[in-house]
Formats: C-alpha cells, structure tokens, sequence
C-alpha cells in the first residue's frame, strides 16, 4: 500500500451531522474530511459519544429522527450523495455502499429465511430473477464460509449462531457487490475466536472484491489486525490520519498516545494504566479552543485560544499523516514504546497465601422440563465440575467465551444460583451446610461486581441508600452515624467525592457508577469479590480507571478477586493465576505466565491466537 | 349531626393518601420528574380542570350529615332518618322543589296532559303549570325574554370570574413557564361559562327538565358524581393491594408460588365478567336484605351496596395489574441490583418493597388512571343491568336505566339521557386524557 495511492471510491468533506435532543443540538460530527480508496480497510477508531457511528449512518442517510445533516458532501465517485432525493439514495444502499451492524441477532427479520432476506437484496439491486436469483444466493452464502449453503438458506434466524448470523449479514451485504462497505462495529458482539474467523473473512472478501471497507470500533486491536489507515475520532471531530504501521508505532496526538497507555497489557503489570482524566466534553456548545485541552498534559496556552486544524506535521514527509494539534507543527513525536519485558516469574509464583475460596467438583445444571407435568427430560450442564481456588490478596482469572459457563460459576460461588453438586468452600465454611439464615449472615464474606452498571444500581435509591442498604442488612455498623462515617470512607477509597451520596444513580457516567458498584461491595468488608466482566462496558480510558482502582485496593485491603473475563488483555496485566473454561468444564489451569506464554490445552491456544493485538 | 357513611371513610382516607403521596413525589426526584412532565401536557392539564370540577362536586357530596328535627322545648334533641351532604345543603333548591312528573328544560309547564279544573268550574286535559319551574312568571309568555336576561345576567358574572382566570394565568405563565397554564386557564373558562347561566336559571327553572317522579335532572347528574368517583376510586384501593402483592409475587419467587397465582388469574379471568359481578352483588345482596338491623338509616344501607360493588368489581379486576407486573418483576428480578441485594442477604420482602416495588410503581400509576374511566363506565353498564348500585343511589347507571322506557315513549323524553350522556362524557374524556398525559410522563423509555 505504501508510495502507491489509489483513486479515491468515497470521498467525505466538512461533514456536520447534528442531533437535536432536550439538551439542545448535540454537534455529533463536527466538521469530518476523509476519504476511502478503492480496495483498502480504513478504521474509524473513537470512544462511545466520539461521532464515529453517526458519520457512518450520515454516509448512508440512515441517521435517526432527531437527527440532520448540517453540511458537508459524501462523494461517491462523482455524486454528492447528500445531494441526491430519497429515491435515488435508495438505489445507492446496498447497491453500491452496504453496511453491516453491530448487533448480528436484530439485523436479521426473525421470520423470513436467511436465504429469502439475501435474495430480497439481488433481486432490489440487479437485474436477476427466479433461479438465477436462488443460484447466487448459494453462491453468497459459500462465498462467506457457511458450510452446507442448500439447507443453510433455508433456515431461519433463530437455527443459527451468532458468527452465522453476522455471516448472513455480510452475505446480504455483499449480494449487489457493492463498492463500499461500511462495517460498524462487526464483531463487537461476538466471541474471541467468532471475531477472528469474521475478521478474516472481511479481509479475504476485501482483497477478492477489491472493495473498499469503512472499519468502525473501539477496539485498537481489531484496527491492527484489519486496517491499512486508521483515522481516530475525539469529539465528533477527526484528531488522527495515518498509516496502520505508522500509527501504531508511533501515534501523534496527545489522545491517541493516551489511548495505547490506558491498554492494559503484560508489560504494563504491577504498574498503574495510564488515564486520561476527565470526560469527553459535551458537544452541545461551541469551542474555541481545542476540545482535548481539558484533558490534555501537553496543554499550553494557545491550546485554549485557538483550535488546531488537521495538518500535516513537520517532518512527517508526505504519506497522508494528520494531526490535529499545534504540538506537532514541530514534528513528530517520538514513537511509542513497547517494552516487552520478561515476565518476573517470582511475582506469579505462588506465594502460599491462604485459601479463601475453594470449589471442588461445583456443578450448576438446570434442567429441561417437558410435556404436562413438566417432567425432567435432561439436563444443560452450565458447570460441570469446576474446581478452582482463590487466595487472599491474588487475582484468578476465570477466562472464557459466552457460553462457557464462567458467569453461572461466579454466581453458584455466591450462591445467587443453587449449585447442584460440589463443594463450595469459603473462609473455611461449607456453605452447603448452612442453613439460610447462616448463610445471609455470611454473605459479608463474598461479593460481586457485575458488568453492566446501568442495571446493577437500583435508579430508585439514593447512592447512600445504596451503600448501606448491606450494611443493615448484614448488621455492620453499630449506629447511624458509624455507617455513615463508613460510607464516607468507602467514596473517598474509590475515589468519588461526598456529595455523591445524595444523588441518584442516574447522575453519574458508566465509570463513576461501577465506582459505586465498587463501593458497594466493598461496604461489607468482604474477603473475595466476583468481579463479572465488570470492565466489558467501558471505554478504554474508564476501564484503566476502575482496573488501577481494583489493583490498588487490591494492595491495600488484601481482597481476593475471582475476576471473569474474556478479554485477556486485562488478565495479562491484573491476575496471578488463570483458569480457562469451556463448555462448563475448566480445561487449563496455572499461574498466569504458564498459561499464557506456555498454553498446553488446544482451546487456549486456539483463544490466544485469536486475540487481536496491539502489539505483540 | 355529622353523620359518617363508610364510602365516605374511604373516599376522605384516599385524599389524605393522596396528599401524602403528593408530599413523598416532592421529595423524590425520580417521582416528582415524571409528574412534572405530565403537567407539561396541555391536554392534562385542561383535564385536571374538569376532573377538579367534579372532584370538588363529589368531595362536598362526601360531607354527610343528619338535620336536626325541629321540636319543642325541653325534648332530648333528634335528627331525621334522611341523610343529607353539603352539597344537599348547597342545592337545597333545587332538592325540594319535585314537580309531578317529566318535565322539558326550562319548561313552565309540564310534559304529560293531566285533568285540570278551570276556574269557571269545568274539567279538561292540558298541560298543567309547574310548581316550581317558571312559577314566578305572571305571563308564561314572558319566558323567553326571562330565559335570555337570567342567562345574560349569568354570562356577567362568569366574564367577570373569567377576567380573574386570564389574570392569574398571566401571573402563572411568569412565575412557572414551563407548564401550560393557559390550557388550564381555557378550561376554565369554558366551566366558568358554562356555569354562570345555570347557576342563574336554575333558582327559577328546572335547567335540564324533570324524570318521571319529578326529580330535578341537573341536581340528579350532580348527584350521581359522587358515585362515579367513588366506583372509579374506591375500586383501585381493593384493586391495588391484590394485583400488587400477587402480581410481584409471582414474578419474583416463580416456581409454584407463580404457578398458583397465574392459575388463580386465569382462571378467574375465564369466567365472563358480568356473570361473576353479577351473582356475586345478588349473594351480597341476600345477606344485605337479612340483616336489615346493620343499619341504622336506609343511606346506610344503599351505601353499604356501594361499597360492596367497589369491593367486587375490585376482586374481579385485578388480573390486569397483576399479569403486567408479574412480567415486570420477571424480567426486574434478573436484574443485577436486585442479585446484588440478594448477595448482601437483603430479606425477600425488603427487596420486594425497596428494589422490586418503586421501580414499577409507574405501571401501577398508569393502571390506575386507566382504569378510572373504565370503571366509571363499568358502573353504567351494571347499573344498566340492574346489577349495580342501589335503585336509590343517584347514579349515570340508574338515569340512564330509567332512561330505557324514556326513549320508547312518545313523544320522546331525551334530556334524562342527554344529561346522563353529557357528564359522564366530560368525566371520561377528562380521565383518559389525564391518563394518555400520565402514561407519556411514566414512560419508561423516556427515563429520568
């Protein structure tokens, strides 16, 4: 790709893209130039709120009802597609720019066949009719690697996986053989190993088709894997243009060098993540300045005056770098260093810490129930034997794709989900042998953090209510106003200020709430804490807020975490010990260097590679 | 002497539970907010104007009490046997003045030919005078010149109150422009209008005509108001607790708890409504006539029934509430901060009353005001049938019962029916309005 560039297939210029809400008018994209060539994968990376979706649905003009295109032109080859009435950009869509979506389980219409809704598209867009039409159907469905294309067209949404699913999607995408794909957020929703077999099939596609592919995420290691330019997007507007290479081993503004710190990683292990402090700006004013200067640790006086514009940077030589920053008007910066440092084998050795959390053999299985009298005809094994063990003041990481039965362990463990065989022992206690009433009296033991914290804070309390709603519960805190002094004394560990203590849940951003959710757990002074994905919703920039957060109360209050993730980037860098699960069953198990650096079992191997990296 | 019926017990427990909610919404953001969004609405509030209106009708209804008898000096003090309200009081008027029989709006004379004597001694049939309607008119001639002065002197005194109502709209809209004060104030307006001229006519004519037995119609409409609240009100309290109960219940515990629950729903819900509220008032009914000795004064006794409608329409009516909050909490009890709180050892119950509850009060909210008017209308179509209130019980349900032999004879009596037809309209209309506005407030896509 270097030196050579080829024409342009997509051009964009000026676009502003507004959304009227209660608020005022939320300038989501502010002023967007880029263009996409024939034949390459162009990345679009921001954070949640940056504006990089809503410029890919103002290309197609599918925005929401709130929402208007202010200005701008999206050229494709000649036409001004912002230009063109209704009906003519009903012909562009799909037929010569596609898009495919995030969520592969909703973009499908549930009661029409999979082969039915790829033909609607041939036959809209082309001139082929009847078998012609069925024929290229199966044709499609080959092309994106489902196997046994005949009965497959035949299905139904419902009969097919999630990678299935978002195949269909890409099938019915490509079935007028557009010039332009623009792929918002493919894999987001799939597996690990998923994501890596879809990623794959969009570069095969792309390099087969020469079609240009407009790549939206979040994700920096799905844009190292797929991208050939990368562009990064920070408050509707376009900070960064650069080559893949380039970028990544040397990003130029002050945000996308935050952004690679705050990515959890081995070498980065027994430090602090990076953050950017602050939160994006809210993009219903205007700005006279530059929008990261808030946060920014380069900021200088000018930085406030006057807003960069995208330049070149002195010395970059050419080859289509953009910055928006007045930084680098005097050259680039240096380039970003990977330290890939041997892991210190004494740290992960087991230090012969306590046991806090033991389970042996722990099944959870439910049971199917048919017929009249609902009788039992098997069983869904979720866990089917899990023995692990957790010790003070350490990290085990439970790792595993959707599905695996990760969750359903984490919360036998708790006994939120009555396990059906096993042993759960914790601090000493089976809990098994507990009547109810002793096991709510030890409930203060073990905790959990959950992923989502829009669901796990009750919107109808009052955060202090929230706080202490354990505490009474568990009758910790002599009086009033000890819990109270506690309470005081949780929001200052997690680092939220008193005040927040009146409010209501809804006040507060994704990372302050899983700050609350924190505190929460922690209000009961327990010993072991399930932490459920509870990073998986974030942002980048959060997520190395609450991940320093845990490691530090970690060090301080000596908790024990089972931490159930499937990113292992974060378990590269917070756990001591490893335990890979599949099909409810732990399939390896071991410090993490051992697992990670040495896998023995062919599913962890198959997890690991599949792993899109930063830099490796 | 103040006098007590159990209705209006319960009718006075419910505003002073409806204050104190008001009071807890104030405190609570997460309540106050939607109300506020509710009150955005135009159209609700046009529709607080006239459900005011009526409320403030059946509240002073709702103030009973028994006249003293006049007697002699030195005798113990005693009270009549009739039970009488504020708003008796107020239309006294309008309550003593019977004539024989049907009679048209503003007539001076009555609609049936009846015997009447000349003064030369001589019988014929004719339309006799009014007793009362039109009876200080020295030439019936003079009616219609009459009619337009007192509805004139009316409209003077409504433009007047209606001048008051544009100011303090204008002082409202300053102070708190956000809500709509001048829909209110329109509403207002019309009610005022509308009620300067009746108030005016109705002294001397009989504004909407006589019933059969001489009844004032415009004095029966006020009446059955109150009826048509407590039926809409009253029936949500017995309404509440079962549907809240089982239908949070059911979705949270799950198992055989939901099993018997959603058993009992269906199989209540199987049975044709009118047949279940129908034996049920008669079986009420029975136990009503045999222990007479329960009440003191027949009022008691008509009340009594009323109650028990509420209580029985109540019973029958909760499966809705109950089935949609029993899918509500189903997919609430998955949620993680109820799993958090089951992890701290919160009791089931607590987590029911401070999880699980609040956060599908709005469905509650929506429901009930739903069902107002539906019930309201319920309460007709059962008086209709003869299975609701009391014969005696001023209601929509019995005037417009009454109004089925009307209609068939001729010529045509339609103003018993056009009245009945007019207010439960408004009282409606006013409910669902109010009810679109509060479902748009509680709605939970729209969260705060």
């Amino acid at each position: 790709m270097t030196g050579h560039v080829s024409e342009a297939v997509l051009e964009i210029s000026g676009l502003r893209t507004q959304l009227d809400t209660p608020r005022g008018t939320v300038h989501a994209v502010d002023g967007v130039d880029f263009e996409l060539r024939r034949g390459e994968c162009f990345a679009l990376v921001g954070e949640s709120g940056s504006g990089k979706s809503m410029t890919a649905l103002s290309i197609l003009r599918l925005l929401p009802e709130a929402g208007r295109i202010a200005g701008g032109r999206v050229l494709l080859g000649e036409r001004d597609l912002l230009a063109l009435p209704e009906a003519a950009m009903r012909a562009v869509r799909g037929r010569r720019v596609a898009m495919i979506f995030q969520e592969p389980a909703t973009a499908l219409n549930p009661v029409l066949t999979v082969g039915r809704q790829i033909a609607e598209v041939i036959e809209r867009h082309t001139s082929l009719t009847g078998d012609a039409v069925a024929k290229r159907v199966l044709e499609l469905i080959d092309a994106v690697g489902i196997p046994d294309a005949v009965r497959r067209s035949g299905e139904y949404p419902f009969q097919l996986s999630g990678g299935l699913k978002q195949r269909v999607m890409i099938a019915a995408a490509l079935a007028a053989e557009p010039e332009v794909l623009i792929a918002d957020e493919p894999t987001t929703a799939l597996d690990v190993t998923i994501q890596a077999q879809i990623l794959d099939l969009l570069a095969k596609l792309q390099i087969e088709r020469s079609m240009a592919i407009l790549l939206i995420t979040h994700d920096l290691g799905v844009v190292a894997r797929m991208a050939q330019r990368v562009a990064v997007m920070y408050a509707g507007e376009i900070v960064e243009v650069a080559q893949r290479d380039a970028f990544f081993a040397a990003p130029q503004h002050p945000y996308a060098q935050k952004l690679f710190q705050a990515l959890p990683s081995p070498d980065k292990r027994g430090g602090e993540l990076s953050v950017i402090a602050g939160q994006v700006p809210p993009l219903t004013g205007g700005f006279t300045g530059c929008r990261f200067a808030d946060r920014c640790e380069f900021v200088f006086a000018r930085c406030r005056q006057e807003a960069p514009q995208l330049i070149a940077p002195a010395g970059s030589g050419g080859q289509g770098r953009l910055v928006r920053c007045h930084l680098r008007e005097q050259g680039l910066d240096a380039a970003r260093s990977v330290a890939v440092q041997k892991r210190e084998e004494a740290q992960m050795a087991d230090t012969g810490a306590t046991v806090i959390a033991q389970l042996e053999d722990l099944k959870v299985h439910f049971p199917i129930r048919k017929g009249l009298f609902k009788r039992t005809v098997g069983y869904v094994k979720a866990v089917d034997g899990v023995s692990l063990e957790v010790r003070t003041g350490r990290t085990l990481a439970l790792v595993g794709e959707s599905g695996s039965g990760k969750t359903t362990a984490g919360k036998a463990l708790l006994r939120l989900i009555e396990p059906s065989g096993g042993r759960v022992v914790i601090a000493g206690r089976d809990l098994a042998s507990l009547s109810q009433a002793e096991l709510r009296a030890s409930r203060g033991v073990m905790q959990i953090i959950f992923q989502d914290p829009y669901a796990s804070l009750n919107p109808r309390m009052r955060v202090a209510e929230i706080l202490a709603e354990g505490m009474l519960s568990l009758g910790i805190g002599s009086s009033e106003r000890d819990r109270t002094k506690r309470i005081e004394g949780l929001l200052d560990q997690v680092g939220l200020p008193a005040e927040a203590l009146a409010r209501y849940p809804h006040e507060f951003s994704g990372g302050q709430r899983q700050r609350i959710a924190i505190a929460r757990a922690l209000a009961v002074e327990p010993k072991l804490i399930v932490c459920d994905e509870p990073t998986s919703a974030l942002d980048v920039s959060v997520q190395a807020q609450i991940l320093n957060l845990l490691k530090s109360l970690q060090d301080r209050l000596g908790v024990a975490y089972l931490f159930i993730t499937h990113n292992i980037a974060i378990v590269e860098y917070l756990a001591h010990e490893v335990a890979v699960m599949y099909q409810g069953r732990i399939v390896e198990q071991g410090t993490a260097a051992q697992v990670l650096c040495n896998p023995r079992h062919p599913y962890t191997v198959a997890l690991l590679s599949a792993v899109p990296a930063v830099a490796r | 002497m103040p006098f007590i019926l159990a209705t209006d017990a319960l009718v006075w427990l419910l505003v002073v539970v409806a204050a104190g909610y008001a009071l807890y919404c104030r405190r609570h953001v997460h309540l106050a907010v939607p109300w506020r969004r509710v009150f955005q609405s135009p159209a609700a509030m046009a529709s607080t104007v006239v459900l005011a209106a009526f409320l403030a009708v059946g509240l002073l209804d709702s103030l009973h009490f028994r006249p003293q008898l006049e007697q002699k000096a030195g005798e113990p003090k005693a009270y009549a046997t009739e039970v009488l309200s504020l708003l008796d009081l107020g239309l006294s008027h309008l309550r003593g003045r019977g004539e024989k029989t049907y009679s048209a709006p503003l007539a001076t004379r009555s609609y049936a030919k009846e015997q009447v004597e000349l003064p030369d001694g001589k019988q014929m049939r004719d339309f006799p005078r009014l007793r009362f309607g039109g009876a200080h008119l020295k030439d019936e001639g003079d009616r219609d010149a009459d009619v337009v002065k007192r509805t004139l002197g009316g409209f003077a005194v409504s433009i007047f109150f209606v001048l008051l109502t544009l100011l303090a709209v204008k002082k409202l809209n300053a102070k708190n422009p956000d809500i709509p004060w001048h829909a209110a104030g329109a509403a207002l307006c019309v009610l005022l209008l509308l009620a300067g001229p009746a108030i005016a006519l109705c002294t001397v004519y009989h504004v909407l005509g006589t019933d059969k037995v001489g009844q004032d119609v415009f004095y029966l409409a006020l009446k059955s108001i109150r009826t048509s609240l407590v039926i809409g009100t009253l029936t949500t309290l017995v309404l509440l607790p079962v549907g809240i109960a089982l239908g949070t219940a059911a979705g949270y515990f799950r198992g055989w708890v939901d099993d018997v629950i959603q058993y009992i729903y269906t199989t209540l819900n199987s049975i044709p409504g009118v047949l279940l509220i129908a034996a049920s008032v008669l079986m009420m009914q029975v136990v009503i006539d045999r222990h007479s000795d329960w009440f003191s004064v027949a009022a008691q006794r008509a009340d009594f029934r009323l109650l028990v409608l509420c209580a029985i329409l109540g019973l029958t009516s909760w499966t809705g509430l109950a089935r949609l909050l029993r899918g509500e909490t189903l997919k609430l009890s998955q949620l993680e901060y109820i799993l958090a709180a089951r992890a701290f050892g919160v009791r089931d119950s607590r987590i029911l009353a401070r999880h699980v509850l609040p956060n599908v009060s709005h469905i509650v909210i929506i429901t009930m005001v739903m069902d107002f008017s539906g019930l309201v209308l319920a309460e007709a179509v059962l008086s209709y049938v003869g299975v609701g209130v009391d014969p005696s019980t001023n209601s929509f349900g019995t005037m417009i019962n009454a109004a089925r032999l009307e209609m068939s004879r001729e010529p045509v009596v339609w103003w018993a029916l056009a009245t009945a037809f007019a207010f439960m309209f408004a009282l409606v209309l006013a409910a669902n309005l109010f009810a679109d506005a509060a479902r748009d407030g509680f709605d939970p896509r729209v969260r705060v």
